[in-house]
């Protein structure tokens, strides 16, 4: 449907395409369902779980005794702002499956978090460097709001599935909806393909 | 949830018909918009979004999303309050152009954890910041015309007093609902007759609230919290350290 007095700003104009109903964002916004939840990183550890085996777990101090992987990528919110260019730091699924000692996972994955989120994506989006979790950013320690000390990034997904505070990730044969999953937003969430909600 | 899905994923772009518009405050207008049937018949809770969708004659499009300020009573209609944002491309759109009669383009509702029901009847305290009030006004007269006994504080801080959206409303609804207690702050300068707080919202404040709410050494049940992030950080912060549970503080954040 055309609104025939309305021709947008556009600005500004993206540097490169950006998917469909976003919109370029300077600024770094917070969404959260809940308050930020206290996080301390002297107590704080990481696990994976397959099957409902825990097959490996971090500390802090562990995760960051890890080989560590640059990524510099856009990112995409389902609430429509895009943020091209940053800048990130932390450790490969890949890395830690290997430092686990297991065999890559197939199926589907839910992370699990601080304050009790959850979001479902399936193994294969997190594994080939395509999921890290991250504790830098722009070169600074993450910020609490944003998910510090250590958040799940999956930049090719819309951005609830790069679970803030997240404490695991537990593979499992079948898909479950996660958090947003369960009111109704997508269970993939490819921004490109404008997966927001149930049914695109 | 499985009683939010069947009020959401209303994924399905539809057509609505604007049938007022209203100003509201210098930078808010509100706007009512009739729904196509078989989205009026699904309902909503208080608190869920609708996405609106521009589109150019070029094929541009931009989207937003804006949440529902009226009552779930109506399911027909659903007004929403647009605040006008500097270079804003959808919002300048509706305050310079979108007049009754208009057809816009939508999809919702939306959202499902930012919601209150009717069936919730403990203590609850809500908290808003300028346009942070639009998702609690659906709740607050939601609250009002299910006749809920459930306690309830609106604790809303604005600038000035001409931001103070729906004031009249929530002065009348707080005078006419012993359930409703209301405290209004200023937070740019008060006028002379000003009888509510007047600084931002901090922890002494969010601790009377509580107290009026569920008197000394109690917490609510439940907090709703919506406004700029860094408002709804510091406040659900607070909220955490007063004790609340993580859980029981559900947010809404707009702004970079």
């Amino acid at each position: 449907m055309i609104n025939n007095k309305f021709f947008g700003r556009r600005r500004p104009e993206p540097p490169r395409p950006i998917p469909p109903g976003q919109y370029l964002e300077d600024g770094f916004p917070v969404l959260s369902a809940g308050p930020t939840p206290r996080v301390d990183t002297a107590t704080w550890g990481f696990s994976i779980e397959i099957e409902g085996n825990t097959v490996g777990s971090w500390s802090w101090d562990a995760l960051n005794a890890l080989p560590q992987t640059d990524l510099h990528t856009d990112l995409h919110c389902v609430t429509k702002w895009s943020k091209l260019d940053t800048a990130w730091r932390g450790v490969t699924i890949d890395t830690l499956l290997n430092d686990a000692g297991v065999e890559v996972p197939t199926g589907f994955v839910m992370a699990h978090c601080d304050g009790g989120y959850t979001t479902n994506v399936p193994a294969a989006d997190v594994i080939d460097g395509k999921g890290l979790l991250v504790h830098t950013y722009d070169g600074e320690p993450l910020a609490p709001e944003h998910g510090g000390p250590v958040r799940l990034l999956i930049p090719h997904l819309y951005l609830w599935k790069s679970a803030k505070w997240v404490r695991s990730l537990k593979f499992m044969d079948q898909d479950s909806p996660g958090f947003w999953e369960r009111y109704g937003y997508h269970m993939y969430g490819d921004p490109w393909r404008e997966q927001r909600y149930t049914g695109d | 949830m499985a009683t939010s899905r069947s009020r959401d994923g209303g994924a399905e772009w539809q057509i609505a018909t604007v049938s007022s518009v209203d100003d509201e405050s210098t930078r808010v207008k509100l706007f009512t918009l009739d729904l196509p049937d078989e989205r009026a018949k699904a309902g909503f809770f208080a608190g869920q979004y609708y996405d609106l969708r521009l589109t150019a004659p070029d094929g541009y499009q931009a989207q937003r999303s804006y949440s529902i300020t009226s009552s779930p009573d109506d399911p027909g209609s659903i007004e929403l309050a647009i605040e006008l944002i500097t270079d804003g491309e959808v919002s300048s759109y509706f305050h310079e152009f979108v007049e009754v009669g208009d057809k816009i383009e939508l999809r919702g509702p939306i959202g499902g954890h930012f919601t209150w029901l009717p069936m919730i009847t403990k203590p609850v305290l809500f908290i808003a910041g300028g346009s942070g009030i639009a998702p609690i006004m659906s709740m607050l007269r939601h609250h009002a015309s299910s006749n809920s006994t459930a306690p309830a504080l609106l604790m809303f801080s604005a600038r000035n007093e001409p931001d103070i959206l729906y004031k009249d409303e929530l002065e009348r609804m707080a005078d006419a609902d012993q359930n409703l207690a209301l405290i209004l702050t200023l937070t740019r300068g008060v006028p002379d007759d000003w009888r509510g707080e007047s600084r931002r919202i901090d922890k002494a404040m969010v601790d009377q609230s509580i107290s009026q709410l569920v008197g000394e050494n109690n917490l609510p049940d439940r907090a709703y919290v919506c406004g700029g992030s860094s408002f709804v950080e510091s406040i659900g912060n607070y909220l955490l350290d007063v004790g609340m549970g993580h859980n029981d503080v559900r947010t809404e954040r707009f702004g970079p």
